[in-house]
């Protein structure tokens, strides 16, 4: 079905690839906003390279990439908070090591199953104009689920990233919230992959928390402004990669970076002519 | 140190099963290599008693202190908090805890109130939206602190002293039984010690509520403390009131008024 859109979007699927990039352009920087204030913000990096080792092994099977890739994604985010967690290896180490081990992973499966063929090249660098309507679905339902969890979880997951002693001493459950938010990464990934591909896929987790938390006052609005900003990102995206026959995946994260750039100038600019009035509306 | 204090000067016994006692830690051992951290400490506090938990560094302050809040295990001895181990504690409400050197996160987007309500998740459980109750008492919170008009402020935009003085908020925003607070007024201004110390004796005299502090400042709250607690290489050197510190019947070679300068003393 195609629905009367102007251009763009007229075509099926570019139709299809703004309904998955909206909802990736939306989910992504929630998940993104607990990472970077927790100093991770390469998680969604190496969860990607992780999942990259899962679609490799889902061709090789052949059975659905997407689904591979989440199951490795998901089992690669629990290890990784696991180990930070328990102390076993620090943040970056632990990250490392997965980083290295996905890509590394996805290479040899590749190779078992032939060569580095065309179907995980469009995981690796994304494929958002070639989403079927089974890829939307899926894409819809994991985004679903992101923002479901997110609505019920964010004040806990924000007291754990504010100290996580406090947080304990006050009964949170703050090895399940931390392996729920790697959890909800690795998700995030794999609903993301088709639409940016899974090297650029932090940048979509990243880029527009670091635009939203320089206009936002409260935490609650950067969740709000790093979605609405990563949903922009996605049609100026997909607008001028039409426009320009460009890679429309990387075109939406220059988008994303173009914000950041633009936001951070401003509020430099802002800043150093308002040195003394805070940024944003009188509070009510 | 003196052969005169090698052993524990304990003014004040506390009763076993003193109902007033909301914190009881008993022969508590812990070590991180062969030397002990702590070796054998006993440390109770009650209802509306202002305690000072001081030594030097190194001294196993901020051990114990984890001990006691049920962040480690104890390699020996028993911690009780309102009468249960403190990982059974159900009530989280009923203890506030404003822990140490808490990370100055200036980049993070969150106002002061987001922080003190925060706090919140211990009495509300951590799925819960905020209700109106809830709403009330974190405006409370932040006015108690002298900071009901900056709620909407950035975390960035606030001194030192008034980020510390809204985590303090934060630990008070439940109206626990039990403050704890571990070196809350370290580098914070003059005005914010002032702020800081007549919301903790308002706390203990209108609240009841106990509060054990460990800190090298005592400076603002040192004439309203009715217990000095000093942990020197992992046991107790002195439990006692303030006052007989400096007097000639504990030689430690200080004097009350002098207390930032002794502890450097005792190291």
């Amino acid at each position: 079905m195609t629905l009367p859109l102007p251009w763009p979007f007229e075509r099926q699927y570019m139709q299809l690839a703004l309904a998955a990039g909206l909802v990736v352009g939306a989910c992504a920087p929630l998940i993104g906003t607990f990472l970077v204030q927790k100093r991770l913000s390469l998680m969604g990096d190496g969860i990607g390279h992780v999942a990259f080792a899962g679609v490799a092994a889902g061709l090789l099977a052949g059975t659905s990439p997407l689904w591979t890739a989440f199951a490795v994604a998901l089992a690669g985010a629990v290890a990784v908070e696991w180990l930070r967690l328990d102390r076993r290896a620090s943040g970056d180490l632990a990250l490392a090591v997965l980083f290295y081990s996905g890509i590394a992973g996805g290479v040899v499966l590749s190779g078992l199953a032939g060569s580095l063929n065309a179907g995980v090249l469009s995981y690796l660098f994304g494929s958002i104009l070639t989403v079927s309507p089974a890829d939307v679905t899926a894409i819809a339902g994991l985004g679903l689920l992101v923002v479901a969890a997110v609505a019920w979880l964010w004040r806990a997951m924000f007291t754990v990233i504010l100290d996580e002693d406090a947080a304990r001493v006050a009964g949170l459950p703050v090895v399940p919230i931390s392996l729920g938010l790697a959890a909800l990464t690795a998700v995030t990934v794999v609903a993301a992959m088709r639409v940016v591909g899974v090297l650029l896929v932090a940048a979509l987790m990243v880029l527009p928390v670091g635009a939203a938390q320089r206009v936002a006052r409260s935490f609650r609005a950067t969740l709000g402004w790093a979605s609405a900003l990563g949903s922009v990102a996605v049609v100026a995206g997909l607008v001028l990669a039409r426009r320009f026959a460009l890679a429309p995946g990387a075109t939406i994260v220059l988008v994303a970076a173009g914000l950041f750039v633009a936001t951070a100038s401003f509020t430099a600019v802002w800043g150093r002519s308002h040195r003394a009035a805070p940024l944003g509306p009188p509070p009510p | 140190m003196s052969p005169e204090v090698s052993s524990p000067i304990v003014l004040v016994p506390e009763p076993a099963g003193d109902p007033r006692e909301v914190l009881v830690g008993r022969g508590l051992r812990f070590s991180y290599g062969p030397d002990p951290v702590l070796d054998g400490v006993d440390l109770a506090v009650r209802a509306g008693e202002f305690v000072a938990l001081v030594g030097p560094n190194g001294s196993g302050k901020s051990t114990l202190l984890a001990i006691l809040l049920g962040l480690r295990s104890p390699a020996g001895g028993t911690v009780e908090l309102f009468g249960h181990a403190p990982q059974q504690l159900t009530e989280r409400w009923r203890v506030g805890y404003v822990p140490q050197r808490a990370p100055i996160l200036e980049h993070l987007p969150a106002t002061l109130w987001e922080v003190v309500a925060s706090g919140c998740l211990a009495r509300t459980g951590w799925a819960r939206r905020l209700g109106k109750q809830d709403r009330i008492a974190v405006d409370h919170a932040l006015e108690s602190v002298a900071l009901g008009h900056k709620a909407q402020a950035r975390l960035g935009e606030v001194s030192g002293g008034e980020h510390q003085r809204a985590l303090i908020a934060r630990a008070m925003v439940n109206g626990p039984d039990l403050l704890v607070l571990d070196e809350p007024s370290a580098g914070i201004d003059a005005e914010s010690q002032r702020r800081f110390r007549d919301s903790l004796v308002h706390m203990v005299e209108d609240h009841r509520t106990a509060v054990l502090l460990v800190s090298h400042e005592l400076g603002a709250v040192a004439a309203d403390l009715g217990r000095v607690v000093v942990l020197q290489r992992g046991r107790i050197l002195y439990d006692g009131p303030p006052e007989h510190l400096g007097d000639g019947r504990v030689s430690l070679g200080i004097h009350r008024h002098d207390l930032p300068v002794w502890l450097e003393g005792l190291g």
